[in-house]
């Protein structure tokens, strides 16, 4: 008898993810039915009894094939990716598996070495990122990265240095890019210090510290936002200069949607809709990057009128500056 | 087509031939161990491969193919006599083969070459480098061997080499690794870890092998047909107990209680897996396994 009981209601949600699981109910990177039946019952209390997540713009995050799901971290521990999962799980007809790149220590301690693998949240490797989107599959990646778990209370609703790895790995796979924002996760795990040292001893990255000491999450109220999906066109080979910028259009995305998540909790609201229109697409269409060279066809606008006459000799650089005149 | 084979008289060996055989080549194997009922068509000499009476064979013989399956691991030799077999005459059998001009050799290696660790990718591509050297140490010479064999595609630009990395093997002939390991009534895990084993039913490695040697591809291929499973649920399927231990206790505990014997290094297998991606293999001679992972396991546990 598994603890808790797993939720008749998730075993068949379970059941109904489009992974391709054999007789025995694992799929070919050891994903198991029986696993995630088990730890989504867990998650869903959390999600739906204990933080009160509500989510936003889920019609965003791709029914099938593959996606990368970009956002922030708000603090503390992972909180925020485990929410992510649940609400692309409980939220999202027919339900979808996201699959995170795990912190390398995990895959060397004993039972995390096993969960983390069992629910598809593999090493955080360039290989497995590949692998997985080829193969279709829905990635969520926090290009802040350890820097951004270690954020505290009052540095919650920013945003730090992205890496430009997710980036090159869109334009490679051909992916698109569904930025997020989690809101609330500072709240959760209001840290006022970071350990480094005790982390060390207990072989962890940090333990964060709370007014009341313990690492423990309080049942605060989170929002988690999916904005329309971004695309990239290129090869994922270009110049640093280049990648920056379009790291830093994605940046913008995230920071805009955690605003709109603030500027919401600040006036009270909590209605279920939410007005996209600033985001430039209709819910549900694909934004396509003005810095990329074909986007003229699709993007309308001056931002598209820039990226082509930025096209040829010294064009990313010039783009960029029309940007930044924008 | 008249095929040479190496380590003829191993389970793999016998099978490969015989499937040769049954196709109507001519096959002379090679081999320390006799194999007197041996079916016709199936010549067998027992000449050790590094000496100058299996160079005869190879000489006289002038096949159009070389199937190199004389390597041994750590569980049937000790460690001299290993190296000896493993390199010297992985070396002997291709300069044998340039000089008497055979066409084809076909090299079987293992997909532990890659080496297993909690942070290496799952599903290793022909690209990756050999982890194992520093992972396992016993496992040095096979991959020296591995590595070798490769170089023949520079060294020897005439001939087609073919080095194969293939998964465990597991069905009722209850040979290999994966087999040993599942051997008794109850199977150690190490609390906490549960890594993907990726194994074929010895027809199909047979299948494999037998199509490499016949498809004249040219490089190096991983080859694995079903999907990887946990090791619980090898266990599980095959009718054994798992016991599950604690690290610390595990390693004081190997080699008693009915329990297996392991080095340091094989400890990592039991860790962290090692899967391969064997999609280049499949693309390249249309492989496609007809026993699947659940029929393999259940093979192996009513044989």
């Amino acid at each position: 008898m598994p603890f808790p009981p797993i939720d008749p209601e998730i075993r068949e949600r379970v059941r109904r993810l489009e992974l391709p699981f054999n007789r025995f109910g694992y799929d070919p990177y050891g994903i198991s039915q029986e696993h995630l039946a088990q730890f989504f019952t867990a998650l869903a209390w959390f999600y739906r009894g204990y933080f009160k997540v509500q989510a936003f713009g889920v019609e965003h995050v791709p029914a099938r094939g593959r996606g990368m799901l970009i956002g922030n971290h708000s603090g503390g521990v992972a909180i925020d990716g485990a929410m992510v999962l649940a609400s692309i799980f409980l939220e999202k007809e027919p339900p979808r598996l996201a699959q995170g790149m795990a912190e390398k220590f995990l895959g060397k301690m004993p039972f995390s070495s096993e969960w983390t693998l069992r629910l598809g949240q593999l090493t955080g490797l360039p290989e497995h990122a590949t692998r997985l989107l080829l193969d279709d599959r829905l990635l969520m990646v926090f290009p802040e990265g350890a820097r951004g778990t270690a954020k505290l209370y009052k540095e919650r609703h920013s945003l730090v240095r992205f890496g430009t790895g997710f980036m090159r790995l869109a334009l490679e796979t051909k992916s698109p890019i569904i930025p997020f924002a989690f809101i609330g996760g500072g709240e959760v795990m209001p840290t006022i210090f970071n350990a480094y040292r005790l982390g060390r001893l207990l072989g962890v990255p940090y333990v964060p510290i709370t007014p009341y000491l313990l690492p423990v999450p309080r049942p605060e109220p989170c929002e988690v936002y999916y904005g329309p999906p971004m695309t990239f066109r290129g090869t994922g080979a270009e110049d640093d200069h280049v990648i920056e910028g379009y790291v830093d259009e994605v940046k913008a995305r995230v920071a805009a949607l955690i605003e709109l998540g603030v500027a919401r909790r600040k006036a009270g609201d909590r209605s279920s809709t939410v007005d996209w229109s600033a985001f430039g697409a209709p819910s549900g269409a694909h934004y396509v990057s003005p810095l990329c060279d074909d986007a003229s066809s699709s993007a309308p606008g001056s931002a598209a009128r820039a990226a082509r006459g930025a096209r040829g000799k010294g064009g990313a650089r010039r783009a960029a500056a029309a940007r930044g005149a924008r | 087509m008249k095929v040479v084979v190496t380590g003829v008289s191993g389970i793999l060996g016998r099978m490969v031939a015989a499937r040769l055989a049954a196709e109507r080549h001519k096959v002379i194997g090679i081999d320390v161990r006799p194999w007197p009922d041996a079916p016709p068509g199936v010549e067998v000499h027992v000449v050790d491969v590094r000496k100058r009476a299996a160079e005869d064979v190879i000489r006289t013989a002038r096949p159009a193919v070389v199937v190199h399956m004389g390597t041994l691991t750590q569980f049937t030799a000790p460690t001299e006599e290993r190296e000896r077999i493993n390199l010297d005459g992985t070396r002997k059998v291709f300069e044998h083969c340039h000089r008497y001009k055979v066409k084809h050799v076909v090299f079987v290696g293992r997909h532990t070459f890659y080496g297993a660790s909690g942070d290496s990718p799952l599903y290793h591509t022909e690209d990756e480098p050999p982890v194992a050297v520093t992972k396992f140490p016993e496992l040095t010479d096979l991959v020296a061997a591995d590595l070798f064999a490769g170089s023949s595609l520079w060294r020897y630009p005439d001939m087609t080499t073919t080095v194969l990395r293939m998964c465990y093997t597991l069905g009722p002939a209850k040979h290999g690794t994966l087999a040993t390991f599942l051997k008794g009534p109850m199977v150690p895990m190490v609390l906490g870890f549960d890594p993907l084993f990726q194994f074929m039913h010895e027809q199909d490695v047979t299948s494999a092998i037998v199509l490499a040697a016949k498809s004249k591809v040219a490089g190096v291929f991983n080859v694995a047909g079903p999907q990887p499973v946990p090791l619980s649920l090898v266990v599980r399927v095959t009718g054994r107990t798992a016991v599950p231990l604690p690290e610390p206790i595990f390693r004081r505990l190997l080699g008693r209680f009915g329990l297996p014997k392991l080095t340091p290094g094989a400890m990592q297998h039991i860790k962290h897996a090692v899967v391969i991606d064997a999609s280049r293999f499949r693309a390249a001679t249309g492989f496609q396994h007809q026993i699947d992972e659940v029929q393999a396991m259940e093979a192996f546990r009513w044989a």
